[in-house]
This record gives structure tokens, sequence and C-alpha cells, in this order.
């Protein structure tokens, strides 16, 4: 008959009314500052800098290399090269950024400056409440801003902080490998050279 | 000015005239040839504070029970359960920059909003309000009344023409089309209870309706016919304020806002605030022709003042657009032309029969199997044959997919 589709759909909103006030499980919405969901691991929104250990300026992984500077399609990030040179995690002196700026408000979240470094130096924060009331100098992150532990790294990306850990702690027991090797071979040199002069000396004596 | 009290009681009496006594007692201290253009003055400032004080807490109930429908909270920020949101909302419309297009008809495009809102106010004049509540008493107060809400028509149509915006044009297009198209159904329903009645003015009409048989009143929704018509008025007046289902003139998703989309800050609020006073007058008018106006739905009620009566059925009936915007879809516009003229007109034409087949078939339960059956009947068949050969149910696609 006209209008029963009309009365079925009063009856169903005016279900909606009356249960939103009766059952929680109808009202989904989470009322955000008070409640909040927990990020997902997969969540992304500007980049930050890892660092190892307590000191953000000594532990950072950067090396200053450029490229991400280079890659970045909106071109969001400056970066000044060091004139001195610190040791990085294996112990091997390496450059380091003296500025590390990225313009937030430039970024568009592609994750191609993390794609790029070779140094696991860049990732994806999960960070997005920045607002902030200066448009210019507030969204500008320094080195300083940018740098984050690894121990906030591996919180909120587990999965991805742990294949970065082990490949990391590889590198390092292959650099410590070939290290120990290398002693050795300059050891056995060393002593090769000790006693190679020292050697020939008595034959040279007693033959001639 | 104070009426026969109903009640033994004088207690209930003076209480429900208290704004006639306090308004009496404020004159008297003017000298008697003033005592009347005071009186008058003073109505209209209460009017002019009343209405607009409900629209606001209507604005806020009506997006926290839209909210409800759809199993959100609403606004509930802004103070104790986001009651104070009215006046956030007031302060930003008032800060706003009021930006008028470059080609636009200044004149026109600055008087539009103020017509408006003159003209929907003027429909609250007749309303009887309570018990002698009504600030003029005119003999032919509905004639006023809806000349008075056909002139909105007018402003609709100078916004949308000066603004020299193609979605303005449209939507006033769309609103005229609309307004005139449901104005027809709107009076004739009415026309029904003036045949009843035997009245054009308002507190005659709501005196005819205020015996009661037994608890029950003489409501005229309460009679076949009565019903018949107030179904009809319901649907042209749900058309004639623009509310949804029938909100083509400012259908957001199609011409943006209609014929206010040139109109920002105050002219906006002018305009929104038009629109809920239109609500309130239509509702008003809805519920002095067939819900007895300021009386009470049960006889032993009528302790309870008047104008608490008028006041609960207008927010009830608000209340129903609201729900009615929570649950319909917008028509389209060949939908809302065909649904006027070819559904509510011949309908709204055969109540009048309907209702003069009531008035000389006399008292008695004949009546009431005759007028009925005619009308259940013509509405199942006009339901039918408009019906038929229309193929309701799920949507199907033939590209996409």
């Amino acid at each position: 008959m006209l209008g029963e589709g009309i009365l079925k759909g009063m009856a169903e909103t005016a279900k909606n009314f009356a249960g939103s006030f009766v059952s929680a499980d109808r009202l989904t919405t989470v009322q955000y500052p008070e409640q909040r969901i927990p990020t997902f691991e997969n969540a992304r929104v500007f980049p930050f800098l890892v660092y190892d250990g307590p000191d953000w300026a000594a532990g950072m992984r950067c090396v200053a290399c450029q490229i991400c500077e280079k890659e970045c399609p909106p071109k969001c990030i400056y970066i000044e090269k060091s004139r001195d040179k610190k040791p990085d995690f294996v112990g091997k002196p390496q450059f380091y950024p003296a500025r590390f700026d990225i313009d937030i408000s430039v970024c568009m979240s592609c994750q191609i400056c993390v794609e790029v470094c070779p140094f696991e130096a860049i990732k994806m924060d999960t960070e997005f409440e920045l607002a902030t009331d200066d448009r210019f100098r507030g969204l500008l992150l320094d080195r300083q801003q940018l740098a984050k532990s690894n121990e906030y790294y591996h919180q909120i990306h587990p999965t991805e902080a742990g294949e970065v850990d082990a490949r990391l702690d590889a590198e390092k027991a292959a650099a410590a490998a070939k290290a120990k090797v290398a002693a050795q071979a300059a050891a056995k040199a060393a002593e090769t050279a000790k006693t190679a002069p020292a050697k020939p000396a008595p034959p040279a004596g007693g033959e001639d | 000015m104070l009426a026969a009290p109903v009640s033994t009681h004088a207690l209930p009496a003076i209480v429900d005239q208290v704004f006639i006594l306090f308004k009496d007692w404020l004159v008297s201290f003017l000298p008697t040839s003033w005592r009347p253009a005071a009186g008058v003055v003073l109505g209209v400032i209460a009017i002019v504070c009343v209405f607009p004080a409900l629209f606001a807490l209507t604005t806020v109930f009506e997006r926290k029970g839209l909210g409800r429908m759809q199993n959100r909270y609403g606004p509930n920020r802004v103070g104790p359960y986001g009651l104070f949101q009215p006046i956030a909302d007031g302060v930003k419309s008032l800060t706003k920059e009021d930006v008028v297009p470059l080609n636009a008809d200044v004149m026109v495009h600055f008087l539009a909003p103020l017509t408006l809102v003159v003209t929907v106010f003027m429909g609250f004049a007749v309303l009887p309000m309570g018990r002698n509540m009504a600030l003029v008493s005119l003999d032919a107060g509905l004639l006023f009344f809806f000349s008075m809400s056909a002139a909105t028509e007018l402003s609709v149509f100078m916004a949308g023409w000066s603004s020299r915006n193609k979605y303005s044009l449209l939507g006033a297009m769309r609103a005229v089309a609309q307004m005139i198209s449901y104005e027809v159904p709107l009076l004739l329903s009415s026309v029904a209870v003036v045949m009843i009645s035997g009245s054009l003015s308002l507190p005659k009409i709501v005196e005819a309706q205020s015996g009661y048989t037994g608890v029950f009143p003489h409501w005229y929704i309460f009679t076949p016919w009565g019903l018949a018509s107030f179904l009809v008025f319901a649907i042209a007046a749900t058309a004639e304020t623009n509310r949804s289902p029938f909100d083509l003139p400012e259908g957001e998703s199609e011409i943006v806002a209609g014929y206010h989309t040139e109109y920002s800050g105050f002219k906006f609020a002018l305009f929104f605030l038009a629109e809920y006073l239109a609500m309130f007058s239509i509702s008003g008018i809805g519920v002095t022709l067939f819900l007895g106006g300021w009386s009470a739905p049960l006889s032993f009620l009528n302790v309870v003042p008047s104008w608490f009566w008028f006041f609960s059925k207008v927010m009830l009936s608000i209340f129903v657009f609201i729900w009615m915007r929570g649950t319909l879809p917008r028509l389209r516009q060949d939908q809302l032309m065909n649904f006027a003229w070819k559904f509510v007109l011949p309908f709204t034409l055969l109540n009048l029969g309907v209702t003069a087949l009531w008035r000389f078939m006399g008292e008695g339960w004949a009546r009431w199997v005759v007028c009925s059956v005619i009308l259940v009947g013509v509405y199942v068949l006009m339901g039918r044959v408009g019906m038929f050969k229309k193929h309701f149910g799920p949507r199907s696609y033939r590209y996409a997919e």
C-alpha cells in the first residue's frame, strides 16, 4: 500500500533513536581527545630520524649522504653535511647531518626517503597531532625534533623495527668478523713481517 | 481580558493567563490611550524573543536527534551535553565576513533575507498560542496566515534571482515551483476545517474543537475527513517549509545550497532562522486547525495551562519533521510534481466532497462508516493506480558491475 515504506523507514529510525540511548554498542563513535584507537602498525604520517643509545646526537644513524634529499619528490628535506666525522654504529667514522630539516607542510608522506635510505636512518612516524599556531616555524622540524629513539621505533612499528635490527646486527656481525679477519690478517702480516726479516738472517750468515 | 476560568480552581486559571495578566499589569502603568498600542508592542516583543529562542534550542536538538537516528552522539562539546552549541553557531555567523557577489543586485540581495524573516514573523500574529493568547484575533486570521506564508516565495525568488548564480537561480525556481504546487493542497486541506467550523478566525476554530466526549477531545484529526486533511496538510507543510524529503530547493548534493548559496554570515543565519520559524508557524497552524490548538488532549488535563499544550504540540510536530528528515531520502523534481498534482491534489478535492458529506449526513455512526470507506478506498485505489507497472525493489544496474 502507498506509504507503507515510509512507515517502515520511520520505524527503523525510531528504533535507532531509542536504541542509541539504551545500548552502548550502537554508538561506535570514539570520543577522540578522551578516547583513542591505538594507531595501526602500518600507519604513517611524516618521517623521523632514528638514533641508537641514550644520546640523540651521538647515536644518530644518519650519515648525511643526502640521498633522501635528492629523491624527495616535493623537496621538503634540507641537509647540511658536517665537516668532522663521528663513529657510526659499527665504529666507522662517518659524516653526520649538521642540519636536517623537514618541512612537514610540504611533505606528502610518500615514504620514498625511507625506501632509499641505505642506513635505516629515516623511518615513518605515526604522530599526527602536529597542529601549531605558527604555520612557518611550527611546521619546519629540525634534527632534534626529528630524532627519535630506536625504542620508540620498536614501539610504533614492532615488526619492521625487528627486521631492521636483525639486518643491522648481521651487518655489525659481518663488520666485526671482517674486522677480526682483517685484524688476524694484519696480525699475521705483522708477524710475518716481524719474522720474515729475522728468518733469513741465520742462513744468510751460515751459508755464505 | 481574563476569560471565564475552565476549572473551579483559581490557581490554574491564573497560571493559564499568567502572560496576559503580566502584560495587563505592565500596560497599566501607561496612560489609557497608549495601552492598546503598548499591549501589541509587548506581544510582538514576546513573539520575537520566544520563537528565535525555540529556534536555537531546536537546532541543537535536531542535530542531536538526527545523530541518534544514525547511531551517533551529535554535538556534545560546547557546554553541558552540547547545549551551548547555538551560542557558538551564533557567534560564528555574526563574526563571519558578509560576502556579496560582484554581479549581484545588491539591493535585492540585501532585502531578500529581511523580507523573508519579516513575512514569516507576520504569520505568528494570528496564531492563538494559548487561551486569549493571539496577538491579533482577526476574523480572517487563516486567510492572513496563508497570504503571509505565500509571500515568503517572493523572498526566496528575490534571493535566488539577485545572487546571479546558476545554483541560486535553480534553487529559487525549484522552490517557487514546489511552493506553488503545494500551496494548493495546503489551502484546500484547511478549507475542510473552515467548512466544518464555519469560521476563518483561528481562536474560533480552536473553540470549536475544545469540547470533550467523556475524556476524549473533539479534535478534527479524530474524524475521517480531519485525518485525511491533516495528512495532506502535513505533506504540504513539509513541502512548503522546504524540509526533507522535499528539500530540493536547497539540495546540497545537487545545487550547493540552492537560493542561499551566495549568502554568508548573518544573512545566511537569517535564512536559517526563517526556515525554522516557518516550521514553527506552519506547525502552529496545523496544531490549531487539526489538533485542537491549545486545548488539552484529555479533559482532566485542562489543569495544565493552555500555552503549555500549544507549545508541546508544536514541538511534537517539530520532532516529527526531524524524524522524517532522519528517515527519508530527497525526492526528484518529477516525483515531487507528480505527487503534488496527480495524488495530493485529487485526493484533497475528494476530501472536500467527503467533508461536505460529513456535514450534511448529520449526527450518527453512518457518516463515520461512509466517509471512512470512501477515503480509505480511494486512497488504496489511487496508490495502486499510481504504483501500477512501477517496479519497486532493489535497483538493478545495467552497465555497472
